[in-house]
């Protein structure tokens, strides 16, 4: 694909932890990085001509708005960590590990996570039709070292905590009152309890019998009660974070999601 | 009011109340528009805000708070047998000392998500019940606070089915997305716990099928109307979908599933006085 120039503009979004200001991108290819994020309340934000406009711009997919949305957004996380597990049991880390809880836990994540993305991609597909389905995603995992037990572990520590927040940020964007709304929500707490049970297995591995399981690095307050929740992040913020990795190489937007 | 009393109300309520009653109360408050679908908020510190004063002026907002505070009731109950548990098992001595960090960090926990459900409740909340551990009220005779196995036993039943009664609670807040948040936020917590306990237990981290490793007693934990064992999501029976995945093991590990309320309160008040 060739370069085209990036257009970087500030837009603010109300959420339930107060005013943030995040980036809106409009453009393509941001070099490294596949994610472009954008603010769906900005009526007040007027994009200015394009100085150079693509005569022929390459179709870049946007996961949609309302429940289609929320689905897209969560079988794109769902590929993600089925993309890396499935490198990590072919990597050299996992392949000479001695049967044993770690091996076995890696094997079953990955497992879940396939399983997860094939399911969100069967629902998506019943509900939609293809053109609106998430393609297949590719991926560039060459910052990982899949020989090296901390820089798999650590990853997917991170990937594994970045789903529970997303799930918890995303369930009160699904719309209840539309068609299957109410299973969209149901299934989607049926998964992020798994994510979390592996977020507190692989925590586990990296620090054993301490309190990472559930540690307080990864946890927040409510109402002064104690360090004792996991975060609820929107959409916006976990994409801009899953898209500083530069895990996800395909190009897509998240301009009409809820929030 | 104490437990068997929410009990009792909430048996009531089930005979009172039509199915599908909440829905239309929720279609009338969506005619109000969508400041007053939020304002159901029963949450104190909502309660100073123009839209809760306008909800609160409608007799259908009214019967909606009225459901979710039966809802934080319900997932206070579960917080004070948690939080009475751990306390009893870290000043009984019976903890091992290498599994100390973890059931402090867990008793933190469910003592802030005491707190904070007495917060949110404010005079709404229910007293504590008067717990016995030894699951006396459920016609059993254990000893989890001399007997560690049997202590940790309990904590793993007490986690997964926190787990499984918060999923169960997610559609009942759908139309409270503060409160809904709030619920997974505890809700993804119970479930950090859970893995924890269960591979302390030399468990999977993750439900398989309906497996029970508890006294046969506890098996409704991982039964229930959508019992664990559940291979059909989004209406779609995946069973027989992933051969090279684990099969269905892995794909009933994969997913979580609810316990209604009802199913919950029988597995509490194994442990429930009054």
């Amino acid at each position: 694909m060739k370069k085209r120039k990036v257009k970087v503009q500030a837009c603010t979004a109300q959420n339930g932890n107060g005013r943030r200001k995040f980036l809106r991108m409009s453009g393509l290819a941001i070099a490294g990085s596949g994610l472009l994020i954008g603010c769906s309340d900005d009526d007040d934000f007027i994009a200015p001509p394009d100085p150079d406009p693509d005569p022929d711009p390459d179709p870049v997919f946007d996961l949609g708005s309302g429940n289609l949305g929320i689905l897209n957004y969560a079988y794109a996380l769902e590929q993600l960590e089925a993309a890396f597990y499935q490198k990590v049991l072919d990597g050299s880390y996992w392949m000479g590990l001695d049967n044993g809880e770690e091996k076995q836990i890696l094997e079953d994540v990955r497992n879940h996570e396939v399983i997860h993305r094939e399911f969100f991609k069967t629902a998506i597909n019943a509900a939609v039709p293809a053109e609106q389905v998430l393609p297949d995603l590719e991926f560039d995992f060459s910052s990982v070292d899949f020989t090296n037990r901390s820089s798999v572990l650590n990853t997917a520590k991170m990937l594994e905590d970045t789903g529970v927040q997303a799930y918890n940020g995303a369930g009160k964007l699904i719309d209840t009152s539309q068609t299957n709304g109410a299973v969209y929500l149901l299934t989607a707490g049926k998964i992020v309890s798994v994510e979390a049970r592996h977020a507190s297995a692989i925590r586990d591995l990296l620090n054993p019998g301490s309190s990472d399981f559930a540690g307080d690095d990864v946890l927040t307050d409510l109402g002064g009660s104690g360090v004792a929740y996991d975060k609820a992040t929107p959409p916006a913020y976990i994409l801009a974070a899953v898209g500083n990795l530069n895990f996800i190489t395909t190009e897509f937007t998240a301009n009409n999601l809820p929030s | 009011m104490n437990f068997i009393k929410l009990l009792e109300e909430l048996s009531n309520k089930e005979v009172l109340s039509k199915k599908g009653s909440r829905r239309e109360v929720f279609n009338q408050m969506k005619s109000f528009g969508k400041n007053a679908a939020l304002a159901s908020i029963p949450f104190g510190l909502a309660a100073t805000s123009k839209n809760a004063k306008a909800a609160t002026s409608s007799m259908a907002a009214a019967a909606f708070q009225a459901d979710s505070t039966d809802v934080l009731n319900f997932a206070l109950t579960l917080e004070y047998l948690e939080r009475e548990f751990y306390q009893m098992g870290i000043d009984s001595g019976v903890i091992d000392a290498s599994d100390q960090n973890v059931f402090t960090t867990i008793s933190d926990h469910e003592n802030a998500h005491v707190t904070f459900l007495l917060g949110a409740l404010g005079d709404n909340a229910i007293d504590m019940p008067t717990f016995d551990f030894s699951g006396a009220p459920g016609g059993l005779d254990l000893d989890p606070f001399n007997d560690y196995p049997t202590f940790m036993a309990l904590a793993q039943g007490f986690e997964d089915t926190g787990v499984r009664a918060y999923k169960g609670q997610a559609g009942a807040l759908a139309n409270d997305p503060t409160l809904l948040e709030y619920a997974l936020q505890i809700h993804s917590v119970e479930a950090r716990h859970a893995a924890q306990v269960r591979r302390m237990r030399g468990e999977k981290g993750w439900i398989t099928q309906s497996e029970n490793t508890l006294p046969s007693s506890f098996q409704a934990i991982y039964e229930g109307s959508t019992p664990e064992s559940n291979t059909t999501q989004g209406g779609v029976d995946l069973a027989g979908n992933f051969p090279d995945l684990g099969g269905n093991d892995a794909l009933t590990e994969a997913f979580d599933e609810p316990l209604t309320m009802d199913e919950v309160n029988a597995i509490a008040s194994i442990f429930i006085v009054s």
